[in-house]
């Protein structure tokens, strides 16, 4: 590998460069950079390259999602409803104050936070055993990888909809498995398997992250340990966790943030019936089914900033250790 | 490797492999199993089908309702994938051989958009959409797809391009090739895997989505397969749906299923390589 092609090197140029400004380009710069990169004969024909070959990904990111953002909070400052086109107003927060003092708000804000804590943790625990099976095991890895890889591809919904059947009363296999009832028209048993489902189809996303950290551990570190008379224990807690630590919280932050995003499988298992709607479940009734554009983009608008506040807190927390403040740094 | 590698262990180990081998196939098969069911059988509760029936295929396959959210399910991922991948690459390429400032800032900026709440751009999107002309419609769903499939796309390509020994193409160059032919040659077969491997993770991503299609859309002229199944309850009220869904749900299966059997390391590597990078 060229030493120039590598992102670390890549990265510290362009920070140590960015001071001197767009026009100091001296001499001796130009002639170790004609030399570095094969492209462009000097640094003005590169930036503009650079941000040539960059415009149109931006244009698109920032186009489908920053104007859109900042439209939906003009939105949710209207009374939009769009079965009365002609009473929309400007009526300040008073959207807010709708959606935050209502019942159902805060009990889908309840359901959606109890569903990303208990899913996120069962997963990292279920993952990194995933991981360690995928990374270690002596019989079968292509098999067990491929199967793992299966809950990842297949559509959520299609998921879904086998759990569903699964579970439905004279259809389902498992319907009989604790009670004679119907396990999705109760609350507690619907939220379980709403619960089940996300876990299912996203373990192996988790444990694929995991595994990416476990096989930065080096082999040597962990047979020094095992010499030393470390238990199989030890190691996975004094050796390996330390070193997979970033691995683990990149894993962490995608599927809270993931996790709270949680709308397919309501959907499909119990369309939001016996209050096991998400946040996402009752902004989409608020808009489709109830064609409100204002009390859908304040709910927009507030999951939004949840997501920005556990994203925050996150990168807060845990430090360089988070994706952004090192991503490239991280090997 | 501090394992030892006895009889014991590797039963052990063989153990672990078929627990997780057959609790990620169970619910494949299952819907799967229903799908070959008889109506009659449908509700006996049996995990295997007692009699075997394609009548639930040909059935979904006859209405144009399934059809067309098939095709449009095929075209939007596909076009989807490929301009993702396109644009992807090139912001990869510029990421990782090129020195421009702002790099820092389109990595941040994708990061964030990775992490953003599709949900959020729900009610935005489907006003401004509406005014637009793009409210059902293929562009109006590719255009979110592109979005969201973007960072996934350059996160994982940059990390395929960092690995490609760019040395090679000066080193064909000196030896006569042309720019073209060194690039032809040398460099995009070198970088083919790593597109191939994006455009697999892509494509599950858009072919995926559920959010999207179910909000930006109301008829079947951009509906997806996913949408129209759950629209299947609900439209035939004298007859159970419950076999064409399962046997529909089983078609949009198979492409997935192929993709893991074949890609199986490289989906795997495409995943990790752009994780660890963040």
């Amino acid at each position: 590998m060229s030493v120039n092609a590598t992102p670390a090197g890549a990265q510290v140029s362009a920070e140590a460069e960015r001071p001197t400004g767009r026009h100091a380009t001296v001499p001796a710069q130009r002639a170790t950079r004609r030399a570095k990169s094969p492209l462009s004969g000097n640094k003005k024909a590169e930036r503009r390259l650079g941000w040539l070959l960059c415009a149109p990904a931006a244009l698109v990111m920032v186009l489908v999602t920053a104007y859109p953002i900042i439209y939906s909070v003009w939105l949710s400052l209207q009374r939009f409803d769009l079965r009365f086109p002609d009473q929309r107003e400007f009526i300040g927060l008073e959207n807010y104050v709708t959606v935050l003092t209502n019942e159902f708000w805060w009990t889908a804000f309840g359901v959606t936070m109890l569903i990303t804590v208990v899913t996120v943790a069962v997963e990292l625990a279920l993952g990194m055993g995933l991981a360690l099976i995928m990374h270690r095991t002596l019989v079968g890895r292509g098999i067990v990888r491929t199967a793992a890889l299966i809950p990842y591809g297949i559509v959520t919904v299609v998921a879904a909809f086998s759990w569903r059947y699964a579970w439905t009363p004279g259809t389902g296999y498992l319907a009989n498995l604790f009670s004679d009832g119907a396990p999705l028209t109760e609350r507690a048993s619907s939220l379980a398997i709403i619960m089940l489902a996300e876990i299912w189809k996203t373990t192996p996303f988790m444990a694929l992250l995991l595994m990416a950290g476990l096989a930065l551990v080096p082999e040597d570190l962990l047979k020094a340990a095992s010499t030393d008379g470390a238990t199989a224990w030890q190691r996975f807690t004094k050796v390996m966790l330390p070193v997979m630590k970033p691995a683990i919280l990149v894993a962490l932050l995608f599927r809270t943030l993931d996790a709270f995003r949680v709308f397919d499988n309501i959907f499909v298992l119990t369309a939001g019936g016996n209050e096991t709607s998400s946040v996402s479940m009752l902004a989409y009734n608020n808009l489709i089914r109830g064609l409100n554009l204002g009390i859908g983009s304040t709910m927009s608008v507030l999951i939004f900033l949840t997501v920005a506040i556990i994203a925050f807190v996150f990168v807060k927390l845990f430090g360089t250790a988070a994706p952004g403040s090192d991503d490239s740094e991280r090997r | 490797m501090s394992v030892e590698t006895t009889t014991r262990a590797k039963v052990r180990w063989g153990l672990l492999d078929v627990i997780v081998v057959v609790f990620a196939l169970i619910p494949v098969l299952w819907i799967a199993s229903l799908s070959f069911k008889t109506p009659a059988t449908l509700t006996d509760g049996k995990f295997w089908p007692r009699e075997w029936t394609l009548d639930n295929y040909r059935t979904i396959f006859s209405t144009d309702q399934f059809v067309r959210a098939l095709v449009n399910s095929i075209g939007i991922a596909l076009i989807a994938t490929l301009i993702a991948v396109v644009l992807g690459a090139m912001a990869a390429y510029a990421i990782s051989r090129l020195d421009f400032p702002g790099k820092r800032l389109l990595v941040g900026v994708s990061l964030l958009i990775a992490m953003f709440p599709q949900v959020s751009l729900v009610s935005p999107l489907f006003e401004i959409e509406r005014q637009l002309g793009l409210f059902d419609t293929w562009p109006g769903l590719i255009l979110p797809y592109i979005t969201f499939a973007l960072p996934l796309a350059i996160y994982t390509l940059s990390a395929f391009f960092k690995q490609i020994p760019w040395d090679l193409e000066k080193a064909a160059k000196m030896d006569g090739a042309t720019q073209g032919q060194a690039f032809r040659r040398v460099i995009a077969p070198l970088a083919a895997p790593g597109l191939f491997t994006t455009a697999i993770l892509v494509f599950i991503f858009c072919w995926n989505d559920f959010l999207f299609a179910i909000t930006l859309t109301s008829t079947e002229r951009a509906r997806t397969v996913p949408v129209a199944l759950s629209f299947f309850t609900g439209e035939s009220q004298f007859e159970d749906p419950t076999g064409a869904i399962c046997a529909a749900a089983v078609v949009i299966t198979i492409p997935i299923i192929l993709f893991v059997l074949f890609f199986q390391r490289r989906i795997v590597s495409g995943l990790t390589s752009g994780a660890v990078k963040g």
